[in-house]
């Protein structure tokens, strides 16, 4: 079985990967805002943020080149409203446009790279988020690759029996698919009601976050406070 | 000696018109293995979902003494662990720690208790230092452990095992097999594997066509529907 890259990123160890998933979701909340609010970016100050997200990309050992490569999988969808920019006369203001859009997609990224789902999952639960949507999020990452290892069985299948492509035989593979994944949700229901499922699910608690957290939430906060009085002293 | 399963003329035909079962009576004594053999669509996955409650037909399910109905389902599904055919069914849960640990919280036990117990039948199944890890990352035979840790859990009376050793490797069908042999609770195993009936059950029935056709020991049945 094949597993995402993120995935596998989020399961390393680092002192990052070891904080508490609810620091590390307030940190990247606190960057993102933190960018939002740089009206006109310069591009030393876009440099201190880069700088400030590979400090915590290298203390979490994620490798950096993949996540800089990865962050750019943003650019193609900011590069249109920074041409609008451009073309009206505003260069400036389409550089930072790219920069903070490369910026939040890195600390986005940097977020899911050292945190593993289910944990983020249950820090955005802590939050507030609502717990059926998080839990769909949750069966829905959690049989994705099992559907996809279904579809490339089917699809195999398929070739040994007819070779090449037909948008018949393709389009019937799909309705297939989705009978077998009814059938499927069917059995997991199942399997849930005869281990005493009731309808709603019970969690631990997640342990008490530490001095450890608040500790890294200080430090981010300052170095955020820092660029910002350095954007207000220009 | 009372029976810990009692069934007496269970009857259940699907939405579509199919009767799955057609007077089916069964019992299952403490101590016992019984291996449940029949061709496929002969009723025996169906016979299975009565005795936790999960399909009703007509007739009569007792399990520890308790009728099979709506009011005494969740103590039933606490005294029968179903382990499903297909692990990735019963591995839903994002960590094989949460997974083992589904059960005991919808029983309502407290952190530490429900910890423990989660430590505790990793451990029966070998798998202890597994706990963080996410149930799809696990091999075949590990999934099978690991499915078989939550249903533990529950700390059941009686073991139901549907083709439990299907799609494992010898490596992985011996360790599952010594652990079965060490569990102590009553098990109803459905198989085509011959071998594995030999080595687990005490006794066997053959299902046809939704009824109880024979019963009796595992190589007489073998040899009369030859099975082998």
């Amino acid at each position: 079985m094949h597993h995402v890259t993120l995935d596998t990123w989020s399961r390393l160890q680092s002192p990052l990967h070891r904080l508490d998933a609810r620091a590390k979701i307030v940190a990247a909340l606190a960057v993102l805002v933190s960018l939002a609010l740089t009206h006109r970016a310069p591009p030393e100050l876009l440099g201190g943020y880069g700088l400030l997200i590979t400090a915590l990309a290298l203390a979490s050992r994620v490798p950096l080149l993949g996540l800089l490569l990865r962050a750019g999988l943003v650019l193609p969808f900011a590069l249109g409203v920074a041409a609008l920019n451009l073309f009206g006369g505003d260069p400036g203001r389409a550089v930072a446009l790219l920069g903070k859009s490369y910026l939040s997609a890195y600390m986005v990224l940097l977020l899911l790279a050292t945190t593993p789902l289910h944990a983020l999952l249950r820090g955005l639960e802590w939050f507030g988020a609502p717990r059926f949507f998080l839990m769909v999020a949750q069966f829905l990452y959690r049989y994705l690759f099992v559907l996809s290892e279904q579809a490339q069985h089917m699809r195999r299948a398929r070739q040994c029996r007819a070779g090449g492509r037909s948008w018949p035989a393709a389009g019937s593979t799909v309705a297939v698919l989705f009978a077998r994944s009814y059938d499927r949700a069917e059995r997991i229901h199942r399997a849930m009601l005869a281990r005493g499922f009731q309808g709603h699910f019970i969690l631990l608690d997640p342990p008490a976050a530490g001095a450890r957290e608040l500790l890294f939430l200080v430090v981010l906060a300052a170095a955020l406070g820092g660029l910002q009085l350095a954007l207000w002293n220009r | 000696m009372e029976p810990l399963i009692r069934v007496s003329g269970l009857r259940y035909r699907y939405d579509e018109g199919i009767q799955a079962l057609d007077g089916v009576d069964f019992s299952l004594y403490p101590g016992e293995t019984v291996a449940l053999f029949g061709p496929n669509g002969s009723g025996k996955t169906t016979f299975l979902l009565h005795l936790v409650g999960l399909l009703a037909g007509e007739g009569t399910v007792e399990v520890c003494g308790l009728p099979v109905e709506k009011k005494n389902l969740a103590a039933i599904r606490q005294k029968v662990g179903l382990l499903f055919q297909d692990s990735d069914d019963q591995l839903f849960m994002p960590t094989v720690f949460d997974d083992v640990a589904f059960g005991p919280l919808n029983l309502g036990l407290e952190k530490t208790a429900v910890e423990r117990r989660v430590r505790e039948c990793l451990a029966v199944v070998g798998m202890e230092g597994a706990a963080a890890r996410a149930p799809y990352h696990l091999s075949a035979g590990e999934k099978r452990r690991v499915a078989l840790a939550g249903v533990l859990a529950m700390e059941p009376q009686i073991l139901i095992l549907d083709e439990p050793v299907t799609f494992l490797d010898p490596p992985g069908r011996a360790a599952l097999l010594s652990i079965l042999h060490r569990l102590p609770q009553a098990k109803i195993l459905v198989s085509h594997d011959i071998e594995l009936a030999r080595e687990l059950a005490t006794r066997a029935v053959f299902f046809s066509e939704g009824r109880v056709a024979a019963s009796g020991p595992v190589d007489q049945i073998v040899e009369r529907y030859r099975w082998g």
